[in-house]
This record gives C-alpha cells, sequence and structure tokens, in this order.
C-alpha cells in the first residue's frame, strides 16, 4: 500500500516528533508514504484572515500537485494524507468551497491556469486516523503489535478542527477514531468530554493568559479524570498542552504534569519501535515506563 | 463633571452597506438569517474574554456598526474552532464571518493599536508563505513579538532554547522550489481581487 502524504510545515518544526513516529508506524505496517513533491503551506488560519482567496488558491496548488503526482486515468482518485488539524481542514474547505462557490472555483481554476497548473476534484484528502481505521483496519495494526499498552490511561485530545466543521469520518461530537485505535492496543481511554474543545491555536504565543486558560481547563479536567497521558493528532495541540504546563501549574497554582504525545508514538510504543525514532527524546514532559509490558495476545477488543 | 455621551446611534450613522458587502464572502451569505438565539455564544469557548459576543458581532454587523464591530476584540480572539458554526440552527457560517471581518479590518488597516499581536502575526505569516511558498514556525514567532512586544521576546526566549534542544526549532527558513510558479498564482488572485474592487467602487458610485 502507498499513499502520497502531505506534511505541512510544522511537522518539519515543533512537530517533528509527529512526522517522525507516523513515517515509523507506516513503515512498521509496511505502508509506503510518498511525500507530495514541492509541496507548500496550507496557509493554515492566517491566510484566511488576510485574503481567502489567496487561502484557497495557496492550497489548490497543494491539489493540483496532488492529482499530477497520484497519476492514474481520469475517474481514479488520489487519497492525500494530511496528519495536521489545520492543514486537513484548509484542504477539505478548499475542496468543499470550490464545488459551492462559482466565485471561488473561477478564482482557484484562473490562478491555477496561471501557475501552468489544474485541478479536477479527484484529491479525497485523509486524516491518518481514517485510514489506519478504515484501509489499514484495527486487526492488522493489532497484529503487528509486539506489546500491549496495557492499563494506560489516555485521555484522547482530537482537538477541533480535524471533526469540525467537516466530519468525513468521526462523529463530530463523540469522535471515537483514537480511542478505538489505542484501546484496541491494549490502553484505556478515559471518559473525557473536552476531547474536540479548541486549545486556543496560536493564542498562547499571541495573548497568553487567554491561551493559557484553555489548555489549563484541558489539563486540569484531563487530570481529574485519571489520565497517564494525553493522546493528540495536532502538531499546535501538542505543543499548547506540553510546553506551556510549567508555566500554567505557576500562573493557576496547579500541579500537572501529564506526558502530551502524538498518538503515533503510543502507537509505535505498542508495535515495539524505538523511542529514538519516535521522537520520544524531544518530549519536554517525558513518559514513564509502560503500566505493565505483557505479551501480545493479552489484550482484546477490537 | 461628567460627560453625556449619547449611546444610541442613528440610522443615518450606520454604514447600510456594511451587512450586504460582508454576506457577499463566500460562506457569509446566511448571516441575515440569523434569529439571535446566542448558541453561538453559549458554545464559545472564548465569549468571556470577548468585548461583543458573537451573537451580537452578527447583529450589529447586519445593522451597519462598522467601525464598532472592526474596532472590537471579539474578531481577533476567535480561534477558528468552528464550535458556533456547526451548532448554529440557521447554519450560518459564523466563523466565515470572522474571517471576512478580520479581512475588512486588515484592509482598512483599522486595529486596535499598531503592536496588537493577533493581526501582526497573521500579515507576517501572509507575506512569509506569498515570499518563499512555506512557514518557518521560529522566524515567524521572532518577526511576530519584534513587531509587537520585545518584553514578550525576551520572556519566551527560554520556551525557545529548549525547543531548540530537542531540535523543535530552527533558524533557516524553508522554502519551495518552484517559487516562480507560488507567484504567478498569487498575482492571479491580486489582479481578480483589483477587477473586483474596481467594480464595486464604480457601482456603488452614490455611496459617499
Amino acid at each position: 500500500m502507498k499513499y502520497l502524504y502531505y506534511p505541512g510545515c510544522s511537522l518539519r518544526c515543533t512537530g517533528k516528533a509527529y512526522e517522525e513516529s507516523l513515517q515509523a508506524v507506516f513503515d512498521a505496517l509496511g505502508v509506503t508514504l510518498e511525500e507530495l513533491q514541492d509541496w507548500n503551506c496550507c496557509g493554515a488560519t492566517a491566510y484566511m484572515a488576510v485574503d481567502e482567496m489567496k487561502a484557497f488558491a495557496l492550497a489548490a496548488r497543494n491539489l493540483a500537485i496532488a492529482e499530477q503526482q497520484g497519476g492514474g486515468a481520469s475517474p481514479r482518485m488520489v487519497s492525500l494524507m494530511v496528519p495536521c488539524n489545520a492543514c486537513f481542514l484548509v484542504l477539505t474547505k478548499t475542496q468543499r468551497y470550490i464545488v459551492q462557490y462559482p466565485e471561488v472555483d473561477q478564482t482557484v481554476t484562473a490562478a491555477l491556469k496561471a501557475a501552468n497548473l489544474s485541478y479536477d476534484g479527484r484529491v479525497i484528502i485523509r486524516h491518518p486516523l481514517d485510514i489506519l481505521i478504515n484501509d489499514i483496519r484495527l486487526e492488522t495494526v493489532v497484529e503487528h503489535a509486539k506489546q500491549s499498552l496495557n492499563g494506560l490511561r489516555v485521555a484522547c485530545y482530537y482537538g477541533c478542527q480535524m471533526i469540525r466543521p467537516y466530519a468525513t469520518f468521526d462523529d463530530q461530537y463523540n469522535p471515537m477514531s483514537m480511542d478505538r485505535l489505542l484501546r484496541a492496543l491494549g490502553a484505556e481511554p478515559v471518559d473525557w468530554p473536552l476531547k474536540t474543545r479548541c486549545c486556543g491555536g496560536s493564542l498562547t504565543g499571541t495573548i497568553q493568559e487567554v491561551g493559557l486558560r484553555l489548555n489549563h481547563i484541558l489539563l486540569r479536567e484531563a487530570k481529574k479524570r485519571g489520565a497517564d497521558v494525553i493522546a493528540t493528532a495536532c502538531p499546535l495541540c501538542q505543543f499548547n498542552l506540553e510546553c506551556f504546563q510549567s508555566r500554567i501549574n505557576r500562573q493557576f497554582d496547579e500541579k500537572v504534569n501529564l506526558p502530551v504525545l502524538y498518538f503515533t508514538q503510543l502507537m509505535g510504543l505498542a508495535l515495539g519501535l524505538s523511542k529514538k525514532s519516535l521522537g520520544l527524546q524531544r518530549l519536554f514532559v517525558p513518559l514513564g515506563p509502560l503500566p505493565a509490558s505483557q505479551e501480545r495476545g493479552d489484550h482484546v477488543g477490537v | 463633571m461628567h460627560t453625556i455621551e449619547r449611546r444610541i446611534k442613528y440610522e443615518a450613522e450606520l454604514d447600510s452597506s456594511f451587512a450586504d458587502e460582508i454576506a457577499s464572502a463566500p460562506g457569509c451569505e446566511t448571516i441575515l438569517a440569523c434569529i439571535q438565539c446566542g448558541t453561538c455564544s453559549a458554545t464559545c469557548p472564548l465569549s468571556i474574554y470577548m468585548d461583543y459576543t458573537p451573537r451580537r458581532v452578527v447583529a450589529m454587523t447586519r445593522a451597519g456598526f462598522k467601525q464598532e464591530v472592526l474596532n472590537c476584540f471579539t474578531i481577533w480572539l476567535c480561534a477558528s474552532c468552528y464550535s458556533c458554526t456547526v451548532e448554529c440552527p440557521k447554519q450560518i457560517k459564523i466563523t466565515d464571518v470572522m474571517y471576512a471581518l478580520k479581512q475588512r479590518a486588515i484592509k482598512d488597516r483599522v486595529y486596535r493599536n499598531r503592536r496588537f499581536p493577533i493581526p501582526v502575526l497573521a500579515r507576517e505569516f501572509f507575506k512569509s508563505v506569498a515570499k518563499r511558498g512555506r512557514n518557518s514556525e521560529s522566524r515567524l514567532v521572532v518577526r511576530m513579538y519584534l513587531k509587537s512586544d520585545i518584553f514578550q521576546f525576551v520572556k519566551q526566549s527560554i520556551l525557545g532554547m529548549r525547543l531548540w534542544s530537542r531540535g523543535r526549532m530552527k533558524l533557516r527558513s524553508e522554502s519551495i522550489k518552484n517559487r516562480k510558479q507560488l507567484r504567478a498564482l498569487l498575482r492571479s488572485v491580486d489582479q481578480r481581487n483589483k477587477a473586483k474592487a474596481q467594480k464595486t467602487e464604480t457601482g456603488s458610485g452614490v455611496r459617499v
């Protein structure tokens, strides 16, 4: 199996461990990830705030390249794997707006033409969680497991833009794909109603007191629910929840010390991959030893 | 002695075309259907920090309180989590309305003050991607602090060092190879934007 893959800017910088662990996990599952050639930034929320037509055109360049690189005869669809929540939303939104709004369609088509590109609408934006659950399937993932995450209590954090406003592969109010995946590998997802509540995005850098408050609410509740670790699927959520913990503790007189890992890092541990290949050395709050390293086969439930 | 201010605006002081202008942006066309139920404000994780709640922003936009809306803190606090958009019983894409208002505020250069960091971040991001096709997080953050608040830059530098020591920060800027293609793409949108702006200007010649 092979997928086209769009890393996005954050996975080359603060979210490096997400790319490392994602590559390692898919490699272990025998799936090849082929990077999108000369991809550009999706535009994130900042571009939409300045000029949305340019934001759509920027995102469409990636779609056009994906269609070209994915190849195949005209009716064939091309799956593009997009692990970052913000990139996932912007690319999905662009596709939808091209179809819904003639003005967007005309502007984007003209811009692509000026850049010697074209887009036919044959790309499907896929989140790695979607691919793992629906294409690779949990049974296959479990078959590859070398050790159980037995008893590790995980708060699965989906963040906002992966399932809002477009719930393409999971429930908008109570997404379960990450919970199911980690449960299948032996972890114990805790009941945590804030799993889709916003982390504030770049507010931790711009209006810090507001950004810290939002993350404090998430961390405090995760701790209260008995989580040992928070699992994320977005580089900005991971950064906010992990890197500001000491500041949050000081500001709100709190004692939170929760490791925040990408779900792919936890998966990698279950697949028996080395800590280095999963980028665990990049964590600010280190993950302690797993509760019980039992032999595979002890855990059931898909 | 306290001065007496008139708190209610006369209709003549409102901008009657503002609602139509915002409603013409993609995703904002349903703004006139708002029933003022307040679901958006209730679901917004940031409304407790806002000067006007999202419900009020929608009402004020429709009524033509252009200056008040463009100057408010609310539009910049919106972190685009889309909670309001999915909850709205009239399917108004409120996140898109906030984007349209941000765009208008940036275009008209209406900021709360020049060093207010959120529009600074948006503009710096915009410029860097237009130039290189990619966003270099570390450089972006450094530029934002230098242009908004140097004191914050010093405060945040410890975090920067910690990231650096874990290989999560780099100063080299990322760039795509085919920058020429990107320039052609963005220039095309610029031209269309300009043509559209001219059209609306001539189309509403009567307006002052």
